[in-house]
């Protein structure tokens, strides 16, 4: 009797410690998970930390042999050793801002197709062609306009310009110059082909945001469908069309392939939007590998950091914006 | 009253048909680029394409299947590296930190790293990897491509994650799970389509980027199994032959970007119809 109790508590304090066992093993996995993923977690941080760190530390040598004179000058002479980021500064600004100007209005304007006119049975094939359009590498846009674009603008659509505008003050200094076929313009044009899938999909997932009590009920009082969009749709959805607007533009700011292709490569600074220019991620895409020197690299890489400073303060502004909307979206 | 009625209709007719014109216009150069493509592309597919080399300068034939060989192997260690490390910190973003101020400043730094432009990590794995070591590598094109899959992968994750009801962690917790075992067992099986459509779209963005590999893999113009040696990729090869006199490398590069464009639009197809038909049994 005494002894099946003996073995009975030892059955217990054994049973009792294999189940501490195996607390313990899985705590111990269960901590090991946790900070695995935390680990992951703070290597995002890195990624962005490294880049940072290591661009600064790579154009250090450009920016103490310039010095403020580096953003701009327009001076690029690897022969001499002279750099300036002026010219590259300035082509990445226009090509973009040219491009936003086409691509906003008709990125809307598809936008607006796709929430209120399209028929049902349309929309959702529509969107996903834009959807998959987007997902093209860019590199597809630049063999296109280096093909077929440039050779088009050239012969048919840059002369019509020149003579166009030849007589008109002002405009006469943006489009004058031989028609070259490739130049800012036809890279500014690229950049809206590219970046209008980007615009269309955000704004038409920010359209759809809208509540359809709010539509339905300015429907209901007689608005037309213009009305509806202009009084009710825009308001309601600035802030997120402004973040979709902003974030498209980051990837014109950043946009490489595309606009190596077609821009021309020429580190001047022209009034005129057909003359060849240069980008930022142009010149060092172009220029990279086969930079010799220091001061050189060092330039290229400057560049490099400039531009991600112009896009990070660029997106980080349409992250804000677009949070802006979820967190009016989720009350 | 009945005077504005007209002119109402009129103002709305008109930018409703400003909108019309605009997706017409839109659409068009779209699908003009993918004819134009296809066009030019499919001129030049033969099996020499994924049989031969790269050509030298000048001389006719040749193929590509150096270059689809460096991408493919490129590709797939980028996200063999990439997706699990994305995967683990969308974990901890959605399952672990959540509300955290952590979880709030990766959460926006991911956001933007993945609009970052690309060539400035071509810039950062040059300054820590190609510099240091002296030569360009496909080690150092591999490790581009894997940081640009992270923040993807990330973001995926997070959204999927978030999509699984909190009663299925909840049922798992009560019957004494750990808090990993909830997640690997259930939350990453409930969540098992959105992730695998996450991967394929990672995969689907860097397999046509150009930009960070052109000074961090190089070109190679013959085979090369060296991952410590310069590696040849599509992307890059139709940077130079496009940019080449000869018209034969020009061939190749149509030919060339039409096939990263079918990979491509494949795997955005499966990974769309993957998510819809987990999406349509739930």
């Amino acid at each position: 009797m005494t002894e099946t109790a003996m073995s009975r508590a030892d059955m217990m304090t054994s049973r009792v410690e294999a189940r501490s066992k195996a607390v313990r093993r899985l705590a111990g996995g269960d901590a090991l998970f946790r900070n695995l993923t935390f680990a992951a977690a703070i290597i995002v941080l890195l990624i962005l930390g490294g880049t940072i760190g290591s661009l600064i530390q790579g154009s250090l040598p450009a920016f103490k042999a310039f010095g403020f004179g580096f953003f701009v000058t327009d001076v690029w002479n690897p022969s001499d050793d002279k750099f300036g980021a002026g010219a590259a500064i300035y082509g990445t600004i226009v090509t973009s801002f040219i491009a936003m100007l086409i691509a906003v209005p008709v990125g809307l304007g598809i936008a607006i197709f796709l929430t209120e006119l399209c028929p049902p049975a349309l929309r959702r094939p529509i969107g996903v062609a834009i959807e998959l359009l987007a997902g093209i590498p860019s590199i597809i846009y630049g063999v296109w306009g280096l093909f077929v674009f440039a050779p088009f603008l050239q012969q048919y659509v840059q002369p019509g310009l020149i003579a166009a505008f030849a007589n008109v003050p002002g405009l006469n200094a943006l489009f004058a110059g031989p028609p070259f076929g490739i130049g800012v313009l036809t890279a500014s044009l690229i950049l809206a082909i590219m970046v209008l899938p980007f615009v269309t999909s955000i704004s038409r997932d920010v359209f759809n945001t809208v509540p359809p009590m709010l539509k339905e009920s300015a429907y209901g009082v007689g608005c037309t469908t213009w009305e509806v969009v202009s009084s009710i749709v825009i308001p309601y959805t600035r802030v997120g069309v402004i973040g979709g607007c902003m974030l498209a533009l980051g990837r014109a700011l950043g946009e490489t392939m595309a606009v190596t292709f077609v821009i021309g490569n020429a580190h001047d600074i022209s009034a005129s939007i057909l003359a060849p220019g240069t980008t930022i991620s142009a010149t060092i895409a172009n220029e990279f590998t086969e930079a010799d020197g220091v001061l050189y690299t060092s330039s290229l890489i400057a560049l490099g950091l400039i531009l991600f400073m112009i896009t990070f303060v660029v997106l980080a502004f349409a992250r804000l914006m677009l949070m802006r909307l979820e967190g009016k979206a989720g009350k | 009253m009945a005077s504005i009625y007209p002119a109402r209709r009129r103002r709305n007719s008109m930018w409703m048909s400003l909108s019309v014109a605009a997706a017409a216009f839109g659409l068009t150069w779209l699908f003009l680029i993918l004819a134009v493509l296809f066009w030019k592309g499919l001129a030049g597919i033969s099996p020499d394409v994924f049989t031969q080399m790269t050509p030298p300068p000048g001389s006719p034939g040749g193929g590509l299947l150096n270059a689809i060989a460096g991408s493919l192997i490129m590709t797939v260690i980028g996200v063999a590296v990439g997706a699990p490390l994305g995967m683990l910190a969308g974990t901890y973003l959605a399952e672990y930190g959540k509300h955290s101020r952590l979880a709030f400043v990766v959460r926006f730094i991911n956001d933007i790293l993945l609009s970052a432009p690309s060539i400035v990590i071509g810039l950062f794995v040059y300054e820590i990897i190609v510099a240091p070591m002296g030569h360009f590598s496909g080690f150092a094109g591999a490790v581009a491509l894997a940081i640009l899959v992270i923040p993807v992968v990330v973001r995926t994750t997070e959204d999927m994650l978030n999509l699984v009801p909190n009663t299925l962690r909840e049922a798992g917790a009560a019957l004494g799970m750990p808090r990993s075992t909830v997640i690997q067992r259930i939350a990453y099986r409930a969540a098992r389509a959105g992730l695998v459509t996450g991967v394929l779209l990672a995969t689907a963005r860097v397999s046509g980027e150009t930009a960070p590999l052109l000074f961090t893999a190089l070109n190679n113009q013959f085979w090369s199994w060296n991952f410590n040696q310069p590696i040849s990729s599509l992307p890059v090869v139709i940077f130079q032959f496009a940019l080449s006199p000869y018209k034969d490398w020009q061939q190749l590069a149509w030919t060339g970007a039409l096939i990263i464009t079918l990979a491509i639009l494949a795997l955005s197809v499966t990974a769309r119809t993957l998510s819809a038909t987990k999406r349509g049994e739930a």
